[in-house]
């Protein structure tokens, strides 16, 4: 509000130098560099797009194709895959389902300790996944600060569980949702709002009818980071979960017990856990790229 | 009697290591003076020695890499603990290693297979199975065939790691099915789920029941017999100090190594 030129402060596309008379329109959408990247840049690019890139080539080169048939109609691997699915996409609707609402929480309202909760959110996305599944034991295992009286009361445990594995994912997934759903509502303006409560819209009304929508491709983003993250998930699962064939032995678990005695089988499970990754994070990222 | 040939090569080779080491192995330091005969320093030993051992060695291992380095002083042990299979694939895979002590013949056969073991690995100690339950037993589980038992959760090892290979052994031995609550990666978590009271009852090694004090109670179970693993050591081929891995070696297999051992619950092969 501040800056004196409001248009050329948000999306003027300096870096076209000559260009700035060009239509705003087009400019801010694509800001491409014009007459090649300079060399400082593009070389260490490259080496961080090899470096990324070069690890899971090696995977497809150093993969048993010729056992790969028989590896891959393994019932076991089509257990774990469709249980890793099934856990990852029921962890991302659980994300969604409590993450949205924190999200806004920490968007929309003022409250003393603000950073100190985001802070909190965010902290299982640097603590190493096995900390996170003792944690989750301390927590809701059967002798946990919760679990005890979830056991002792309802009969209910959660470590060597689908439910556990579900957990542990969300645990762990949870916070990709929440960063992304709060950068797109602190990114949309509020006013939106303001204005239905203004027409009569209660705060819930509001926030169903005006602000989902709003930020429908900011849930979808996180939803689909969420789920990538679930899907791999193997440290929190491991520890909080266990291993049992069919109940809770996700993809990155069998792939990493299949390394203790059969390094080929690893290679082919790791290139199936690969596939689906990518097939379906560029399936959906089409799709809420073009969304927004 | 593949086993008595083998105690007496081993006995020979013991023998054969020289008398210097002999001495310096078998007595106190007083001998040393004696031993620094033989080379340089103090004993000719010097620098550091890296020895990969399987993880439940820990607690043994550490202890006789202290009584290592008073032995010979230059010299200091540094251990990479960690799951048989693994070290071993680190092994193969050129991991700058002096000594492996595995769990496991069938891992230690990775190593021979790929060229990398100086010599015959010998196995110093065996370990057998033993059940862990909570402390004090509450569930009175007094055989394996307790643990099939609907109500009980039991945990396994998972069969590709050793302990969960000589537990399928055991219960086939006994003739037992037994639908466990998971399949640990190692014996260490199958054990902690009992130490955080999480699983009632695991199928690990009796050092391992040893090792975590009065955190579980034992159980033994006559099954075990027919499930022991021998503990094979070797020198590697492309051990960076050899001399020192060796005397390490040696110091494992003999008597006073072999106290500190059994003293942790192995037997002697």
């Amino acid at each position: 509000m501040t800056t004196p030129h409001r248009t050329g402060a948000s999306a003027g596309p300096r870096a076209g130098g000559s260009r700035t008379g060009g239509s705003r329109a087009g400019g801010s959408r694509r800001r491409q560099v014009q007459g090649g990247a300079p060399l400082p840049l593009l070389v260490p690019a490259l080496i961080g797009l090899a470096f990324l890139v070069l690890p899971l080539v090696a995977l497809l080169i150093r993969a048993p194709w010729a056992s790969m048939p028989e590896l891959l109609t393994s019932t076991e691997v089509w257990q774990a895959l469709r249980l890793s699915l099934i856990c990852a996409t029921a962890a991302t609707v659980v994300s969604m389902v409590i993450g949205v609402p924190l999200a806004w929480l920490l968007a929309r309202v003022e409250f003393p300790g603000r950073g100190l909760v985001r802070a909190l959110v965010t902290l299982p996305l640097v603590l190493p996944p096995v900390v996170g599944g003792v944690a989750l034991l301390m927590a809701l295992g059967r002798n946990g600060v919760v679990g005890q009286w979830l056991d002792s009361w309802f009969g209910i445990t959660l470590p060597f569980t689908t439910t556990g594995v579900i957990l542990a994912e969300a645990f762990v997934a949870m916070p990709f949702l929440v960063i992304s759903v709060e950068g797109t509502l602190r990114a949309a303006d509020p006013r939106y709002e303001e204005a239905a409560t203004t027409l009569g819209a209660s705060r819930f009304t509001a926030f169903r009818r005006v602000t989902l929508p709003l930020i429908a491709p900011g849930i979808a983003a996180g939803a689909v980071l969420a789920w990538a993250r679930a899907l791999g998930e193997f440290g929190a699962t491991i520890t909080f979960a266990g291993n049992f064939p069919g109940r809770t032995q996700t993809m990155p678990l069998a792939v990493y017990l299949a390394l203790q005695s059969d390094p080929e089988a690893a290679v082919a499970l790791s290139l199936v856990l690969l596939a689906v990754s990518v097939a379906v994070l560029a399936g959906l990222r089409d799709r809420w790229m073009t969304a927004s | 009697m593949n086993r008595s040939a083998r105690r007496i090569r081993r006995t020979l080779q013991v023998t054969g290591a020289g008398a210097a080491a002999l001495v310096a192995l078998s007595a106190c330091s007083s001998s040393d003076s004696g031993a620094a005969s033989s080379g340089g320093g103090s004993d000719g030993l010097s620098g550091t020695v890296n020895v990969f051992a399987a993880a439940s060695l820990t607690e043994s291992f550490t202890e006789l890499g202290e009584e290592f380095e008073k032995r010979h002083p230059g010299t200091e042990v540094v251990f990479n603990f960690g799951g048989s299979d693994s070290l071993a694939a680190g092994i193969t895979s050129g991991a700058p290693a002096d000594v492996f002590a595995s769990a496991s013949p069938r891992t230690m056969k990775a190593v021979t297979d790929a060229d990398a073991a100086a010599g015959t690995p010998v196995a110093f100690v065996r370990n057998r199975l033993e059940i862990a339950t909570l402390p004090g037993n509450p569930d009175r589980v007094a055989s394996l065939k307790d643990l099939t038992g609907s109500d009980l959760k039991v945990v396994l090892c998972d069969r590709t790691v050793p302990c969960g290979a000589a537990a399928q052994k055991a219960l086939t031995a006994a003739g037992l099915k037994l639908t466990p609550a998971s399949y640990e990666e190692d014996v260490k978590s199958a054990l902690n789920k009992v130490v955080l009271k999480e699983a009632d009852a695991a199928v690990v090694y009796r050092t391992d029941v040893k090792a975590a004090g009065d955190k579980v109670a034992g159980v033994e179970f006559p099954e075990s017999a027919k499930a022991v693993n021998d503990y094979p050591i070797t020198l590697l081929k492309d051990a960076p100090n050899a001399d020192v891995g060796q005397a390490f070696i040696e110091l494992v297999r003999s008597a006073a190594g072999q106290k500190v051992l059994t003293a942790a619950g192995f037997t002697a092969p």
